[in-house]
């Protein structure tokens, strides 16, 4: 496989949000606009490289009975990492994602490309993976809040368009379930197409 | 009271997938038959309850030494250790409740409610009844949930849905319709 499809691949046709579906939590809560749903993949996407890469090097001399508690640890070794970096330097992200960020641990997505990919293939593979992968999550979160904020509080990235409110429910917990149903929805129609 | 208002607002306000969004991916992927569903929320109350009492404990000792910043690495070992060992004792005890749950129990280690709850029971400074009692609670919300879900996609299967919204998509407009009904407990406490 080629380098470039590595990375392509998974922002359309191993979507980690719209085709395999894994990760749904931090993707229903954290999309209340755009930037956040941005700054959540852009978080994601920093553990699941790193873990990528240092799974594909651990991965030959791992026993293969233990392999699942350790690859949890070299995930929760980078996520608190992330924790600590995030609290120096961006408190202000680390409160508004909140829980989510050290819930990345149990993030499918991350222990799912390690046990798919990164412990099978080269450490160059695996990190081009973890940035596809990481580039497709963060797509979509983008798009889900951008959608969200648009319709909720009638902004795009923070810029006002409209004056007065938006429809508040796409702001909360409901506008979650229902956006990201029905682009779904459209992911379907126009990867069919294709 | 004190206790009341906890449980209330645990089962109901905040409930735990409709508008915390903890433990979706099971909630989304075991929904489709109301038996599933119940197996999987008498695991979760389950293992939720058992786990945020012995992080409880364990976050104590992470305090008095000041390793605060090792909270998600250690809490993750634990439940993973204590599902472990609880498929274990239930296989020996109870081989009939390991028939009902078994399958659920290794799915739940990489299910985040369990590691939410914990955490967020350590943020929040709560004393150990207190805690108990939350997670109880939480883990009940989330039975409930889980049960009304799995009972509405059980009816959605026999009705003719558009192709594209077939599966995934109807059930995530079906939970939005949920939570806007969820919404309506806010106030409440």
């Amino acid at each position: 496989m080629s380098k470039l499809s590595l990375i392509t691949r998974g922002i359309l046709k191993e979507n980690p949000t719209f085709v395999l579906v894994l990760g749904m939590c931090p993707t229903l809560a954290t999309t209340t606009s755009a930037i956040n749903g941005m700054e959540m993949g852009l978080a994601t996407m920093f553990v699941l490289i790193l873990s990528n890469i240092v799974i594909s090097i651990l991965a030959p001399a791992v026993p293969d009975k233990v392999h699942i508690p350790v690859y949890i640890v070299v995930i929760a070794t980078f996520v608190t990492a992330l924790q600590l970096i995030m609290q120096a330097f961006l408190p202000a992200v680390y409160n508004t994602l909140g829980l989510f960020i050290p819930l990345i641990v149990v993030n499918c997505i991350v222990l799912g490309r390690a046990e798919a990919f990164a412990n099978k293939n080269g450490v160059v593979d695996s990190a081009l993976d973890g940035v596809g992968i990481g580039l497709g999550f963060t797509l979509a979160l983008t798009v889900i809040g951008m959608v969200r904020e648009i319709l909720g509080s009638g902004s795009i990235f923070g810029w006002r368009f409209i004056t007065g409110d938006g429809i508040l429910a796409f702001v909360l917990a409901p506008g979650a379930f229902i956006v990201l149903g029905y682009l779904m929805v459209l992911f379907n129609k126009i990867s069919k197409k294709n | 009271m004190e206790y009341f208002v906890i449980i209330i607002s645990a089962i109901f306000v905040n409930n735990i997938l409709l508008s915390q969004f903890l433990g979706v991916c099971p909630f989304l992927g075991v929904s489709n038959k109301v038996s599933t569903a119940t197996g999987m929320s008498g695991a979760v109350c389950f293992v939720i309850t058992l786990a945020t009492i012995v992080t409880w404990l364990i976050n104590l000792l992470l305090v008095k030494f000041h390793l605060e910043f090792l909270q998600t690495i250690a809490f993750i070992l634990v439940i993973a250790a204590l599902v472990q060992m609880v498929e274990i004792v239930l296989k020996k005890i109870s081989p009939s409740l390991y028939q009902a749950l078994g399958i659920f129990l290794p799915l739940i280690t990489t299910n985040c409610a369990v590691l939410g709850v914990a955490l967020s029971v350590a943020q929040k400074g709560m004393g150990l009844g207190q805690a108990t009692v939350y997670a109880l609670a939480t883990s009940i919300g989330y039975g409930l949930a889980m049960i009304l879900f799995a009972g509405i996609r059980e009816t959605l299967s026999l009705n003719a849905v558009p192709k594209a919204f077939k599966g995934l998509p109807i059930a995530l407009i079906t939970a939005g319709i949920m939570a806007l009904a969820f919404l309506g407990f806010s106030g409440l406490v």
